[in-house]
């Protein structure tokens, strides 16, 4: 088993962790920005979880105004510089754009997002106040980012807000688990001042829901609560003991992002990753960046289907990495209790049920990371009993409101989302206009 | 936070865009959905007698566009409104009534009689509008029938007619000009003479747009015929932003407010005319180009860019570029710019190369130790502006003065004296003519 740390040197790993989609010259963002054609009822406004106004901000940009441009987004999309850097653009905004059908070639609208919220945060512009105080009291969980953007959100519409985070820094899965690539120069934990900045939002770190107080605690001392804790556990294998080398993709790359210094972390040389989505992609591409010289991506299903985006899957074939299809794990091989290779069966799909094929493969390997999902807590808020849920999740409406009266939820932990931090982002920032509704309904009558 | 809000001549609106005199104000539909999308104000579109006219049913625009086929200039050949004066007048006091924070203007065209003009105003008196707008420059079909440009290019009809209306209305007159005249100073000053309070600036420019070469037609033609149209959109923005100019800085218009018209697209356009001394402006082209959705930029852009120059009000800068506008013989003929190319941004396209090498002054390199290299020579550079004009990136090739004491290597004279023509050596007429710098300087 290989496995070791600093396979590079530092100016390597520095090059090979810049960022993936840099910010644009000057030059560059007015010539994107005048490929805008400022359509009607754009389809990218409607492609954008968050309805950025794009064709405004864009045309803002072309008129020597960024920091309008800003404005613009930051009013819709608080978190508008983290989304520049990691939403899948290309299934959503510029997936819609009509350049796309024109030309196949979309305006850069994520690229350009950057250049504006870059502009304001390099301005030091703040465009957001706490309103006047409501003396309403919300509880949110969670500052990941659903709860920041409800928290946010809250605060602005006078609401006094405080925030329960588990984690010793703020920003969930920005912070802790977004490919250290495409968030680059600490923009997660600038996002997150930019955001307590409104004031009127009070942090208390080291406090789980679950552990140190209870859901029926907050709704006794609240006036409502917002869940946003996100999915706290990770699926298995199913395999039996895992021998060491076997590793969480998640726990992994919190690891990465927090590390002091990229050359201590160990990674293998021949390493094999298990899953198909994002965190499958990532830790693969990461894995291969700081130095391991083989790695494999194992689908069970074909690459059609897995939730990767083509461009994602990309940046994996880029970066080196091989993507094999039709391929699960059978058996986890060991010497002396550690990793030596992983056994793959060959399945094929018929009617969407997959079908071993009965032949296998042995993939030697000496780190092999789970990357097959992640799953809801729901000990956190008393499970079922506690919360109506559907499939795991969190049942919400379209309000964002649970089964409870006071209680809304959003982001991954609630059932139908689309697991990306824009979505997380939309459903704190619905649930906070809606929790503001019922206050002030509840005040009206 | 700024305070975009104007009170020009009396008329009061929450921001200083309106809507030009157009097909985006010719009715309650356009100009209730240009108030919820921000506009301050409109121009109705210009009003006539009835029976209303009737225009062509052939195609009334056309445009030049841009390679990226962005319209940089449009043509009309429509006339004022074609619906009833009444539906257009219970239009415009409805709207108002819904709207009493937004200027509402009408704009008029009715036969060179003081009657006629007299009985128009009465009736849009009643509707409570803001003010009137005097359609003296409608240079097509209109003109023809002897009002629109065929008034406007007569200084004293233009003075005639604006004093009949301000002895037959209390509200504020606004004469629109045409462009389509030798000496804008001329209208102006008619206008001014006449009582008018305001003069807007610019209505369309006489023009075809091209010619059909299959149809051996002006394009586009009703039926194998053209005729000349107006011309607005960018295009014309630099003729309008001079006559603008030229009327805010002339001794006998000086401080007549104006409102600025032609070619505005985004808040800069805008900007741009408020420092030449415009109160408010008007846009027509952009709006019908984008839909009305622009003036979110617009409003957004100008505050910003007022909150960065520390401007509470919009008066704050309107016309703070005028004393600055001045005549050729009073600039400064030892002050030396020379061009510089920042190397980091040049893409390599040699366009300011060839540029000047075949048509300026043979000042810019093409070739480094045998590798392609563009580099001003300093010695041939007369500062021109071409490379930077022609150069396809921003800010790549930037003019920058010479210190003063240095020596110009084109000519050998010393930079930073102070000589207009007027005290030149090679001026015959100089009075006084003087060396680069004197023993003083
Ligand atoms: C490896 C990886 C890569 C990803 N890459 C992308 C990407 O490129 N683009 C993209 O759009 N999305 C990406 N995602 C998805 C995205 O990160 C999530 O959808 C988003 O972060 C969800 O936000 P959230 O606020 O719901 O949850 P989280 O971000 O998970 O935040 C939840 C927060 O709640 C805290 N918490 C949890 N339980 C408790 C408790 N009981 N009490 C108090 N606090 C608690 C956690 O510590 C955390 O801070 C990725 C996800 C992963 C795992
Ligand atoms: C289709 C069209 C119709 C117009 N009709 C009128 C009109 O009825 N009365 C008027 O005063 N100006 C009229 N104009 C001129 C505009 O009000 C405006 O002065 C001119 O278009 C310049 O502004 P712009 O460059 O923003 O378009 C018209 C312009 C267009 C394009
Ligand atoms: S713009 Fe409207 S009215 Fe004009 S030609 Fe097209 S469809 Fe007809």
């Amino acid at each position: 088993m290989d496995i070791k740390a600093g396979r590079l040197s530092a100016d390597q790993l520095r090059a090979n962790f810049c960022d993936l989609a840099p910010a644009m010259a000057p030059n560059e963002a007015r010539v994107a920005a005048e490929r805008c054609l400022f359509c009607h009822d754009a389809p990218c406004v409607t492609a954008c979880p968050t309805t950025i106004d794009i064709p405004l901000f864009i045309r803002q940009i072309a008129a020597h105004n960024p920091i309008g441009a800003a404005e613009t987004i930051l009013s819709a999309n608080i978190m508008g510089a983290m989304c520049a850097r990691v939403c899948p653009t290309e299934n959503l905004c510029e997936g819609a754009c009509v350049r796309e059908v024109s030309e196949g070639k979309a305006v850069e609208i994520g690229r350009l997002q950057r250049h504006a919220t870059d502009a304001a945060y390099g301005a030091g512009k703040q465009f957001f106040r706490a309103g006047p105080a409501t003396g309403k009291r919300i509880a949110v969980v969670g500052a990941g980012p659903a709860g920041l953007s409800c928290a946010h959100r809250l605060a602005v519409l006078g609401h006094a807000v405080t925030l329960y985070e588990a984690r010793e820094k703020a920003g969930g899965l920005n912070e802790y688990g977004i490919a250290a690539y495409k968030a680059s120069d600490s923009i997660a934990a600038r996002e997150v001042e930019y955001i307590l900045a409104v004031g009127g939002i009070s942090v208390v770190h080291g406090k789980r829901l679950g552990r140190d107080f209870r859901l029926a605690d907050l709704e006794r001392d609240f006036d409502a609560v917002f869940l946003g804790m996100g999915l706290g556990g990770t699926n298995t294998l199913g395999l039996g003991d895992e021998p060491e080398g076997v590793m969480d993709a998640v726990e992994y790359i919190a690891r990465l992002r927090q590390a002091k210094a990229l050359s201590d972390l160990p990674i293998g040389r021949k390493v094999v990753v298990i899953g198909g989505g994002m965190t499958a992609i990532d830790i693969a591409v990461q894995a291969k960046k700081l130095g391991a010289e083989e790695v494999t991506i194992a689908y069970r299903r074909g690459r059609k289907a897995m939730p990767a985006s083509d461009y994602e899957q990309e940046v994996a074939q880029i970066a080196g990495v091989t993507i094999r299809e039709y391929q699960r794990p059978k058996t986890l091989l060991a010497a002396g209790g550690k990793l030596a290779g992983v056994e793959l069966e060959y399945v094929t799909e018929r009617e969407g049920k997959l079908v071993p094929s009965g032949e296998t493969t042995m993939l030697a390997c000496d780190q092999l990371f789970k990357a097959i999902g992640q799953t809801l807590l729901p000990e956190d808020f008393g499970g079922e009993g506690g919360l109506q849920m559907k499939s795991g999740k969190i049942l919400v409406d379209s309000a964002r409101r649970t089964s409870r009266p006071k209680v809304f939820a959003g982001g991954d932990c609630v059932f139908g989302g689309q697991d990306l931090t824009v979505s997380a982002v939309e459903d704190g920032k619905m649930a906070a206009q809606a929790i503001d509704s019922m206050l002030k309904a509840a005040k009206a009558a | 936070m700024v305070d975009l809000s104007v009170d020009f001549v009396g008329i009061k609106s929450p921001n200083p865009f309106w809507l030009a005199s157009a097909p985006p104000t010719d009715k309650a539909y356009n100009v209730i959905r240009a108030f919820k999308a921000g506009w301050g104000g409109v121009v109705w579109k210009t009003l006539g007698e009835d029976p209303p006219v009737v225009n062509v049913s052939g195609p009334r625009y056309g445009a030049i566009h841009a390679s990226d086929r962005r319209v940089i200039g449009f043509n009309n050949i429509e006339l004022i409104t074609d619906r009833p004066l009444e539906v257009n007048l219970q239009e415009i006091k409805q709207v108002k009534r819904d709207w009493k924070d937004r200027a509402m203007i009408v704009s008029l065209m009715v036969p060179c009689e003081e009657r006629n003009w007299a009985a128009i105003l009465k009736r849009v008196e009643e509707t409570e509008a803001d003010g009137v707008e005097l359609n003296f420059g409608c240079p097509h079909g209109m003109s023809e029938r002897g009002m629109g440009a065929a008034v406007g290019q007569v200084p004293e009809y233009v003075e005639m007619v604006a004093r009949w209306c301000k002895q037959h209305t209390r509200m504020p007159v606004i004469v629109k000009l045409t462009p389509n005249v030798g000496d804008i100073r001329k209208p102006a000053e008619a206008a001014k003479r006449g009582g008018a309070d305001a003069v807007s600036l610019i209505n369309t420019v006489n023009s075809i747009m091209g010619v059909d070469l299959d149809a051996m037609s002006p394009w586009p033609h009703t039926e194998g015929k053209g005729t000349h149209g107006g011309m607005c959109g960018a295009a014309v923005k630099p003729i309008a932003l001079n006559m603008v100019a030229e009327i805010a800085r002339s001794e006998a218009t000086r401080g007549l407010p104006i409102s600025g018209i032609g070619g505005i697209e985004t808040w800069k356009d805008a900007a741009e005319f408020m420092a030449l001394g415009a109160g408010t402006v008007q846009v027509c082209t952009a709006a019908m180009v984008y839909g009305f959705k622009i003036v979110e930029e617009m409003k957004s852009g100008l505050a910003r860019f007022m909150e960065d120059k520390g401007y509470s009000r919009v008066s704050d800068f309107v016309g703070k570029a005028v004393p600055n506008v001045t005549d050729w013989q009073h600039l400064n003929l030892d002050y030396v710019v020379k061009a510089e190319i920042d190397q980091d941004l040049c893409i390599k396209c040699g366009r300011c190369h060839i540029a000047c090498e075949d048509t300026s002054h043979q000042a810019i390199t093409k070739e480094k130790d045998g590798a392609r290299h563009f580099e001003v020579i300093e010695e041939e550079c007369v500062g021109c502006n071409l490379c930077a004009v022609v150069c396809p990136v921003e800010n790549c090739i930037t003019l920058s003065p010479l210190p003063k004491g240095a020596v110009d290597p084109r000519t050998g004279t010393p930079v930073g004296g102070t000589r207009t023509w007027k005290e030149h050596p090679n001026n015959p007429m100089a009075k006084n003519p003087r060396p680069a710098l004197t023993a003083a300087e």
